[in-house]
């Protein structure tokens, strides 16, 4: 296990060196995105419109947060991850198009975002569910809100953020998937749990 | 001072602490989870949780920004006056913890999937009833998050497989959910009565505290034989792998029909959020759960 700690925009070179139970430390630009988002940022793409702001390099989380508006500035109150795995029908697609090079969120991806980051250069950051606070904490501004007629959770933040993490490489740009690696380990302790337990499976 | 006007002072604290402030039992249990766990990525996450525990509190702010689905537990003193008020009054604490705490707007029509914008609507916050003699009111609150409620699961099981069949649902369930309900979980399990009541006692055992086993020696072992399995499928903290799946197992239940075993398992995510406070017939307050208050 090893901790990095990078910058964005972040190179394919640098995100290839990430290995799964890394653990990675982000500084500078990210953006949240949900399903919504998503779904609006592709369509932008198909119509061979710009998005707000391009996001070659950077960081995407899966995150609805509480903002509060003081004046004219807006305070991150809380910005936890949210369940990554009703992104996984977007996420190839963006990664493709966008060039992002870290997905951040919770509860992991599947093996469509997998092959997508194995190819285009990119690595899924586990970030500890629930754990709002310390996200918000490590966001240093809010930078602009984009698409803010999604609503509060669904819109697009652009946030500068300083040291954001733990968060631990769960998708490497290499095909592994610890999500993935664990379930099999699961399925496995599973049979001695029944034995334990005197059932049969 | 009207009781109308205490229970929406102590409902909107309650809402309050309950989402800044883990239970004590909660955070003893977070931190032994950290010292005892052997997985690296299980300890980083563990860690990740306490410092945010932490940071909550220094900042007084929400612990996880899903501020959940706003349950109230009411025990209402057969003696009270005014019982018809408390729904009206724990509904306007609710929509000023909303504005003034902050709390996220959780609540949307099912049919319009519009937002209400303050966590009310219909039937919400919801209130579960109990009547109790004396005079004066328990009032508890759970801000349930959705991650977790999202892997609730409820089943009619084999009368005949007893007490095997209900091991295979729990630990089934559990491997279900993985990563998905932010682990390390307390696991309520509900049994008998019928579908409805074996998820309202499930969801119900969540409010015991972790360090309150059983008082039934025998169901006590069964808990603590469901924890050291949910506790050997390797899932870990948020499915990163560890040996930390469950802080707790609550088992509560009522009898069954001879035809059928309802059997429920309630998760509660490791932001484990509830806070309880009672009042006495003077309109004196005491705060049971967060008693620095
Ligand atoms: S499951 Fe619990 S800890 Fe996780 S995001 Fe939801 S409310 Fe927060």
């Amino acid at each position: 296990m090893a901790v990095y700690k990078f910058k964005t925009p972040i190179s394919e070179e640098e995100i290839r060196k990430l290995k799964v139970n890394d653990v990675l430390y982000i500084t500078g630009t990210m953006v949240t995105a949900r399903d919504q988002a998503h779904r609006r940022a592709l369509e932008h793409f198909k119509q061979g419109k710009a998005l707000p702001i391009s996001l070659e390099g950077l960081a995407v989380f899966h995150c609805g947060p509480v903002m509060k508006k003081e004046g004219e500035k807006w305070i991150p109150v809380a910005a936890g991850p949210t369940t990554s795995t009703r992104m996984d029908i977007f996420e190839d697609e963006f990664i493709k198009n966008f060039k992002v090079r870290v997905i951040i969120g919770k509860g992991g991806m599947g093996r469509r975002t997998t092959e997508a980051m194995a190819k285009y250069g990119a690595v899924y950051g586990a970030f500890t569910g629930g754990a709002a606070v310390l996200a918000a904490k490590a966001i240093r501004s809010v930078r602009t809100v984009e698409w803010f007629d999604l609503g509060m959770p669904e819109a697009m933040w652009v946030l500068e953020v300083e040291e954001f993490g733990p968060l631990a490489i769960a998708i490497d740009s290499h095909g592994n998937n610890l999500f993935m690696e664990v379930q099999k380990k699961v399925e496995e302790n599973k049979q001695r749990i029944y034995q334990k337990l005197g059932l049969s499976p | 001072m009207e009781t109308a006007n205490i229970v929406e002072k102590v409902g909107f604290n309650l809402l309050k602490q309950a989402v800044i402030y883990l239970p004590e039992d909660v955070k003893h249990a977070l931190q032994k989870a950290y010292a005892e766990e052997t997985s690296e990525a299980g300890k980083t996450q563990l860690k990740a949780i306490l410092d945010n525990v932490e940071l909550a509190e220094r900042h007084q702010a929400p612990i996880c920004q899903d501020t959940g689905t706003i349950i109230f537990y009411v025990k209402a003193g057969a003696g009270v006056k005014n019982l018809d008020k408390i729904e009206e009054t724990l509904t306007k604490a609710t929509r000023r913890a909303t504005v003034e705490v902050p709390l996220r707007p959780n609540s949307v029509n099912p049919f319009t999937q519009k937002n209400s914008g303050d966590n009310t609507g219909r039937l919400i916050p919801y209130i579960n009833w109990e009547i109790v003699s004396g005079d004066s009111i328990e009032l508890t609150v759970m801000p349930k998050g959705g991650g977790s409620e999202n892997v609730c699961i409820s089943g009619m099981l084999v009368p005949g497989e007893g007490i095997k069949g209900l091991k295979k649902f729990v630990v089934d369930a559990v491997i279900r959910a993985g990563a998905k309900p932010c682990p390390p979980n307390i696991l309520g399990i509900g049994i008998g009565g019928g579908a409805d009541i074996s998820i309202k006692l499930a969801k119900k055992a969540l409010l015991r505290p972790l360090n309150e086993p059983n008082p039934d020696p025998e169901i006590a072992e069964l808990e603590k034989e469901i924890f050291e399995a949910v506790n050997m499928t390797g899932i870990g903290p948020m499915g990163l792998g560890g040996k930390t799946t469950a802080l707790g197992v609550h088992i509560d239940y009522a009898y069954r029909h001879p035809a059928s075993y309802p059997a429920a398992v309630a998760f509660q995510c490791w932001a484990a959020r509830r806070a309880t406070a009672r009042i006495n017939s003077a309109g004196k307050v005491e705060y049971l759960t967060h008693r620095m208050w």
